[in-house]
């Protein structure tokens, strides 16, 4: 399983990354595992407004779908279109080609309260020991 | 798999293996008061005294198959070939469940496959799911669909007056609490091109029903296109009978996003009221958003042809509260009703069907237009319902019908439209199928001169 050390999480297992003066949002490769094959992505649309926590889209599965949740605040800058014909990218390259939307924060702070891959590896310790 | 009853060996054996004496024991966690409960019921009857107690009964209602019928409305009283009910009481069919297990379920998955397949075929839409209850709630479900489309941003739901009354009740039920807006069916007067000038940015769908309630033909050529003008993305839900289908063109050939209907035609009888079957359809780029089941094609491991429940994930069982609707069933058993019906038929067989319906019901139109006292109202292009505007209360008339007024002969009337539309008082909806025969039609005819001519006009 793979955690990317770059990147930070949410203990609902979106990561998110710096990119210049926006944050790229995904799922993990623990969360693609959890759900198997992907078949449809529900994403927001480019404009919308977030609220840290809130519910920013959908990730429907053969057996289940899982909301996706914002890791900050901000606005949606763009999402990944290729999602629309391809949602297998998410389980095949859920830290890189499988990003879901890219996000211009409003609130710098929260990035602190995300946590690192280590804090993060023992959420799914305690996860996959349940 | 084999449905025999357990027996006494059988039933100690289970028992045994669970540490268990006798099966009353599996029920000592009920409080002792209520466990077994002297329910005073009568002493069982034999099977012949229960069926001539329910023959009793069943004998109190009146049997729209053996008596001329002139009311629509919404369900129909249209021929039911023999070999519908003969494959419906087929075990394997009138006793299977939800087709959960796909290996032991082909024979109804690919029946539903095949029905979604027709229902296609008949209103020219790209996917069909495998039913709805029956076309009321169709319809909640296409509002609710058109909703969740604008992913709950667009609160307005258009209506046209026309549509079927306790559709429109049903949707209002349904979507209670939703904040959403239903508007347009506050009076008659508003016609489909006045429901379309009041499409705008916040209008999640215009929901139109042809033949309408009032059995006219709606205009739908260019319809979409004059909604497009107004919004490019508010969508067009068209409701119809799918009997007229085998005469008309298909409402997807207007543009519409959602068709949906009352199958009940298809082979269905009056059933009281139900069962019914509610069929509905829309285009691929919605289908996430469509309430329902679908059955889908796909290759097993050895590359065989086989059928599964798919896109299983819209459903409510498993998107739970994100789901568009709480429903993740069908009407198996009256799909399948349908399928033979349309099977049977065929294309030809359901425009020969169709073309009666519509020749019969202007034949009878153009006798009771002739009729001193009654009008029949010709402003619209009719299939095989028409409103008469009568010279006393339609509660009077039907009356003397059903009472056999004319010849002793019991007829059941159209549908008293003041039920539903005050300013429609004296107007009955006259139904006219491929069963009413020309004399039956006649009959009918002649039984309101008579009353006309008996009763006089009312002050």
């Amino acid at each position: 399983m793979e955690f990317d050390p770059d990147v930070r999480y949410l203990e609902t297992h979106e990561w998110a990354r710096k990119d210049g003066d926006e944050i790229v949002v995904g799922i993990s490769d623990y969360a693609q595992g959890t759900l198997s094959d992907i078949v449809y992505v529900e994403l927001p649309e480019v404009g919308d407004a977030v609220t840290k926590g809130d519910q920013l889209g959908v990730v429907e599965s053969v057996k289940a779908a899982g909301d996706v949740y914002a890791p900050v605040s901000g606005t949606i800058v763009a999402v990944n279109e290729a999602l629309e014909d391809t949602p297998e990218l998410i389980n095949q390259d859920p830290f890189g080609k499988g990003w879901l939307v890219r996000i211009k924060p409003s609130e710098p702070a929260e990035w602190e309260t995300l946590l690192d891959v280590e804090a993060y590896k023992a959420v799914v310790q305690r996860e996959e020991s349940q | 798999m084999v449905y025999s009853p357990h027996t006494p060996d059988e039933r100690r054996r289970m028992l045994e293996a669970i540490g268990v004496e006798r099966i009353e024991d599996l029920f000592a966690d009920v409080p002792e008061d209520y466990r077994f409960p002297d329910l005073d019921l009568p002493v069982p009857l034999s099977e012949m005294e229960v069926v001539a107690e329910l023959q009793e009964l069943a004998d109190q209602n009146l049997n729209a198959f053996r008596t001329p019928t002139f009311l629509g409305a919404g369900a129909y009283r249209h021929w039911i070939p023999a070999v519908v009910e003969y494959v419906l009481q087929r075990g394997e069919f009138v006793t299977a469940y939800t087709p959960y297990q796909p290996e032991i379920s082909q024979g109804t998955l690919q029946a539903i496959f095949e029905y979604q397949s027709l229902i296609c075929d008949l209103t020219g839409m790209e996917v069909a799911n495998a039913s709805h209850y029956d076309g009321a709630t169709a319809t909640a479900e296409a509002v609710i669909q058109a909703y969740n489309v604008f992913r709950k941003k667009r609160r307005k739901v258009l209506i046209a007056p026309t549509v079927h009354p306790q559709y429109r009740e049903v949707v209002r039920t349904y979507t209670q609490g939703m904040g959403l807006e239903i508007v347009g069916d506050e009076s008659l007067d508003t016609d489909l091109e006045a429901l379309v000038a009041r499409v705008d940015s916040d209008t999640a769908c215009l929901i139109v029903q042809s033949p309408n309630f009032l059995g006219q033909i709606e205009a739908l050529e260019g319809v979409r296109e004059a909604m497009q003008a107004r919004d490019p993305k508010a969508l067009l839900v068209v409701i119809t009978n799918p009997i007229s289908l085998g005469l008309l063109k298909p409402p997807g050939d207007y543009g519409a996003d959602i068709v949906l209907g009352e199958a009940q035609p298809l082979g269905l009888g009056l059933n009281f009221g139900g069962p019914y079957l509610g069929f509905y359809a829309t285009r691929t780029k919605y289908v996430r958003q469509m309430a329902g089941r679908v059955i889908g094609q796909t290759t097993d491991v050895e590359g065989k042809r086989g059928f599964v429940m798919t896109l299983t994930t819209r459903e409510q069982h498993i998107r739970r509260d994100k789901a568009t609707s709480n429903i993740c069933t069908n009407q198996g058993l009256m799909a399948l009703a349908a399928t033979v019906y349309l099977s049977t038929l065929g294309k030809n067989g359901l425009r020969k069907v169709a073309s009666l319906n519509y020749h019969k019901a202007h034949y009878a139109a153009d006798r009771i237009n002739a009729l001193d006292g009654y009008q029949v109202d010709l402003s619209a292009p009719f299939f095989n319902e028409f409103v008469v505007r009568c010279p006393a209360p339609v509660r009077n008339i039907n009356a003397f019908l059903l009472q056999g007024g004319y010849r002793g002969t019991s007829i059941l009337g159209g549908y008293d439209l003041s039920e539903a539309y005050p300013d429609l008082d004296r107007h009955m909806l006259v139904a006219v199928t491929e069963m009413n025969s020309r004399g039956e039609i006649d009959l009918f005819v002649d039984a309101l001169d008579a009353f006309e001519r008996q009763t006089g006009r009312e002050a």
